[in-house]
């Protein structure tokens, strides 16, 4: 199962996704914002980090990237396309999931170990997860706060898109304590909290996270 | 078409002699500005003087300290692993298996303190690129900030936008912030220190020189364009005391219009231009197309450009006009002197220069040819076709030296006859532990999770260990589990006390910091933050640091392998306690063996064993200064023997498996550590005190919050009990159980007890109250 990771500039946690994907049994592959390419890849992480410095809109410039247009048509056909913090943010800016995150609501910077609970375990992201698990993963951005029109928060508690919830504590003031959704398809995740951070007791607060990871990967071998 | 700034050029100034120049405004004497007319035969031109005025400045050439520094190398321990010592831009330690750290940590004061933001964000900036120089990968930083007193209306300027600034920049650079310290005292009230550490790593053979050797070799300056941000930071914001009034929230308050004046000496970060930076000069570093390297920090293009010539070749010629501007009016003087931020001059083959622009164009990084390498011994500069700079490269970069008068402040004497002994102590169980909460909750010894929890600690993934713990700890392979571990100290108080036996308990607190991970100390970094150099109190304080740090390194078989002075950190006449940072570098063999401060809970539950010796010490104490406001007698006596003997158990310890939890005691005492391991581990425990035991302890006060060094409290392993007491017999460590983990709150036995959750509110809710 090869496994894309793409690098913008100012991307920073590239690293750790394609080391998430090792730890699950994948292959990572390095994806480049400037190529038109996705190297035939079986499934696309857009990491965190500050794309072009998040100077202006979170994600706002990154979307306009060339890789952004092979990605949004392939993400059209099926393919499954993670986005983790900054990722989730461009997913966001390119229309690939509805909302769009905002400043937290203390206005700094929160780096915190979440519970979360997995909603929706019917995406391609999170079939390793059984509906209404916990699982602890941090968290830790400046703007992630979810936020969407009424209408659009009424659709994806109807239609179960909501994938991820900050089961006690939400220290973005993220609405309905949103953490993820996905579009209406599933193949297309995207999450505030990092669960690359989340793939070993020694470097994080659990290993809770793999299962994003393991999802996409059992699925592959499966299909 | 822009209009091009008419220069003074060098055949100008031979033809003018006696046009008078501005040497005193740009910090110069007139014995220094006699030196130049000396050294060139003719008045500088007025690029020259900006040169050699940034150069000579304090904070760039060290004329102060050099002399004292010189006993750093000269009394370091002999040490393998040293792969390139001080004098570089950052010192490089062997770490094994290939691998090569490089360290060091700098000050940020006085940017911080006038515009606090952008102050402590170009802060953590500067100490990267030093890292970067040095050919390795920045993969971590830390910061130590003391500020006045917490509930001033000042520092609630200052903190938060420190806070933000390091927060910003950090993490927009994906550099994990892994420790630091966070103190306050009203001596820090108009003069606030941000010390900013960074660590690298690389393989042996990645080491960069910083020299422009090979004649005829391109000279490329890369990263940001230069703009008129910064000029003259080093000399007229780091190399000179602010005005204003002193002491009061008030008058410190009032100082905010002298701040707002120098506001435009205060440099702008990008971090995003950096992380490109940064990615970037590894490539090329890869890829083999650098000869020589040089990070552009304090006095920017002269900076770089003095010291790339005077260690290589000798010569360099460049064309000022040639340096990517962002603001078209700026002349020769002012493009030596601003200090933008996110540049690098490197040496490059011609050959190559193609291969170089074209990795730079890869990661959007800006490139400019501005000169080449020549063999004449001189550095010359161009502006647009005519000469403005002709000098010995070796006379800028060396600078004076001076042995500046030093002697013991005449308060020095009342200071150490005033004991803390003569301070009412509690003797009965409420005062006892109305003291531990007191001291709990006082903002120095609070919980920092309201700084720390805006910092990212997990961007790279290899962060093993990070605040509140001891030290930080990151793993460098993931196949092997080599690690480094890393912390830092200060403590103004010890050192206000006895200058050279506060540096010695400051360098010992951090070595035993990295020890109580379970890593070996190998090397350390100061950042030694004095008042004026020009009073000779603070100058015998500063000789005595030095002293002390040097002498302290030596009795633990650590080199120094770098720093950095920074003078001046003082309001009108009053100083700010010396305050050298230290930090300190260790190896850890195995990460997965590493110790944690926290105690954990289990059945049958792990013994805690107190290890050192207590004696009454108070001077200086966190008891004192918290519950009294007192500052007076002597520090602690270091122990530096019973400390190598400590951390020599600790290692032994932790790679035998036979630990679950180690925790150093400093500030505060027994009573501090035992509580911050409850609260980290969630976990009670029970401990017993001197009705119960014999030994070291005099009375249940002292035992609990005396400040002696060399200790520290661990938890055995249930079964390791026989085979950690005979490890402790060969390090020859004094230590006896004193209680056991477990329950659900911090119980001394026949005298208080709290509640884990009485003592996590005390201990958290300080910082939020104060800044929100």
């Amino acid at each position: 199962m090869r496994i894309g990771v793409i690098t913008f500039p100012g991307s920073l946690d590239d690293r750790d996704a394609a080391r998430a994907v090792r730890v699950a049994g994948g292959e990572p592959v390095p994806l480049w914002h400037g190529d038109r390419d996705l190297r035939g890849v079986d499934a696309v992480i857009l990491p965190g980090g500050f794309s072009y410095g998040d100077y202006l809109r979170c994600g706002a410039i990154a979307r306009f990237a060339p890789v952004m247009g092979e990605l949004t048509a392939a993400a059209g056909a099926g393919l499954p396309v993670l986005g983790i913090c900054n990722g989730f943010q461009i997913l966001c800016e390119a229309h690939l999931l509805p909302g769009a995150l905002t400043r937290n609501a203390g206005l700094r910077f929160v780096t915190r170990d979440l519970r979360l609970r997995v909603e929706n375990e019917r995406t391609a992201w999170t079939s390793a997860y059984r509906r209404g698990e916990q699982i602890v993963v941090p968290l830790k951005s400046g703007e992630g706060a979810y936020v969407a029109d009424p209408g659009t928060l009424a659709d994806l508690e109807a239609s179960g898109r909501v994938v991820i919830r900050y089961a006690e504590d939400n220290p973005n003031g993220s609405a309905a304590a949103i953490a993820g959704v996905c579009n209406a398809e599933g193949n297309v995740v995207g999450l505030m909290p990092h669960p690359e951070h989340a793939v070993s007791s020694l470097t994080g607060p659990s290993a809770d996270g793999l299962g994003f990871f393991a999802s996409v990967i059992a699925a592959g071998v499966l299909g | 078409m822009t209009a091009v700034t008419a220069a003074d050029t060098v055949a100008r100034a031979g033809a003018t002699p006696e046009q008078p120049q501005p040497y005193l405004e740009l910090g110069l004497t007139a014995e220094e500005y006699g030196r130049i007319v000396g050294t060139l035969g003719r008045r500088p031109t007025g690029a020259e003087l900006a040169l050699y005025s940034v150069m000579w400045s304090e904070h760039c050439s060290y004329k102060s300290s050099k002399v004292y520094l010189r006993q750093l190398a000269a009394k370091a321990p002999p040490s393998a692993a040293l792969l390139a010592g001080i004098g570089h831009n950052a010192g490089v330690v062997d770490i094994g298996q290939g691998y090569a750290v490089t360290f060091k940590i700098e000050s940020h004061n006085h940017p911080s303190y006038v515009e606090p933001l952008q102050g402590a964000a170009t802060g953590v900036g500067g100490i990267v690129r030093d890292i970067l120089a040095m050919g390795a990968r920045p993969v971590a930083v830390m910061d130590a900030l003391r500020f006045g007193p917490a509930a001033a209306a000042d520092t609630r300027r200052v903190l938060p936008g420190v806070v933000g600034g390091i927060s910003w920049y950090g993490n927009c650079l994906g550099l994990p912030n892994i420790g630091g310290e966070l103190d306050f005292d009203p001596c820090y009230a108009g003069n606030p220190l941000v010390n900013a550490l960074c660590v690298g790593v690389m393989r042996h053979g990645d080491l960069q020189v910083a020299a422009a050797s090979g004649p005829g070799n391109q000279v490329i300056l890369f990263g940001s364009a230069t703009g008129p941000d910064g000029i003259g930071g080093a000399s007229v914001l780091a190399s000179a005391v602010f005005g204003g009034p002193v002491g009061s929230d008030a008058a410190a308050a009032s100082d905010a219009p002298a701040a707002a004046a120098k506001r435009p000496s205060v440099q702008v970060g990008d971090p995003f231009e950096e992380k490109l930076l940064v990615e970037c000069c590894l490539e090329l570093y890869a890829a083999g197309l650098v000869v020589g390297i040089q990070d552009l920090g304090a006095a920017g293009v002269a900076c770089a450009t003095t010291e790339l010539a005077a260690a290589g070749t000798g010569g360099m010629r460049v064309r000022l006009d040639a340096v990517p501007l962002r603001e078209a009016s700026l002349g020769p003087p002012e493009i030596l002197m601003s200090e933008s931020q996110e540049r690098m001059m490197a040496v490059v083959e011609p050959a190559r220069v193609g291969e170089f622009l074209a990795v730079c164009a890869k990661w959007d990084v800006r490139a400019a040819v501005i000169g080449e390498v020549t063999d004449d011994g001189r550095l010359t500069m161009t502006w647009h076709g005519e000469e403005v700079v002709d000098i010995p490269p070796a006379s800028a970069a060396e600078g004076p030296v001076y042995r500046r008068p030093a002697a013991r402040g005449p308060d020095c004497d009342a200071l150490a006859a005033d004991d803390p002994a003569a301070l009412p102590r509690p003797a009965d169980g409420a005062g006892l532990r109305a003291a531990l909460l007191a001291l709990l909750g006082s903002p120095g010894l609070a919980d920092k999770s309201w700084v720390t929890e805006q910092y990212d600690r997990y961007v790279r993934g290899d962060t093993v260990l990070a605040m509140p713990e001891d030290g930080g700890l990151l793993r460098v392979d993931e196949s092997t589990g080599l690690g480094i571990a890393l912390a830092t100290d200060g403590n103004g108080r010890y050192c206000r006390l006895d200058p050279y036996l506060g540096t010695q308990l400051v360098l010992a607190e951090a070595y035993r910091n990295v020890a109580a991970t379970g890593a070996r100390p190998l090397a350390v970094t100061n950042c030694l933050n004095f008042g004026s150099p020009e009073d000779p109190a603070v100058m015998f304080q500063f000789a005595a640091a030095v002293s002390g740090l040097a002498d302290g390194c030596a009795a633990l078989g650590v080199p120094v392998t770098g720093g950095n002075v920074s003078f001046y950190n003082q309001t009108g006449t009053t100083a700010i306690h010396p305050t050298p940072v230290v930090g300190v570098l260790g190896v850890h063999d195995d990460v997965r063996r590493r110790l944690s401060i926290g105690f954990s809970a289990g059945a049958p539950a792990a013994s805690i064993v107190l290890l050192g010796e207590t004696d009454a010490e108070f001077g200086g104490s966190a008891w004192a200064h918290v519950l009294h406001g007192h500052l007076g007698g002597r520090p602690p006596a270091p122990r530096l023997d019973a400390e190598r003997r400590l951390a020599g158990l600790l290692a032994a310890a932790a790679a035998d498996g036979v630990l679950l939890a180690a925790h150093d005691l400093s500030d505060g005492g027994l009573a501090i550590a035992l509580a911050e391991s409850c609260l980290r581990g969630r976990v009670g425990c029970v401990v017993r005190l001197p009705s119960s035991l014999a030994g070291p302890f005099t009375d249940p006060f002292t035992a609990l919050f005396s400040e002696s060094a060399a200790r520290a409290i661990v938890t055995v392993r249930p079964g390791a009990e026989a085979a950690f007491d005979a490890l402790r017999d060969a390090h020859e460590v004094p230590g006896e159980v004193i209680g056991t983990v477990g329950g659900d709150s911090l119980a001394v036995d026949g005298w208080f007890l709290i509640d884990l959750e009485e003592l996590a509110a005390v201990h958290a809710r300080t910082l939020p109250a104060l800044f929100g």
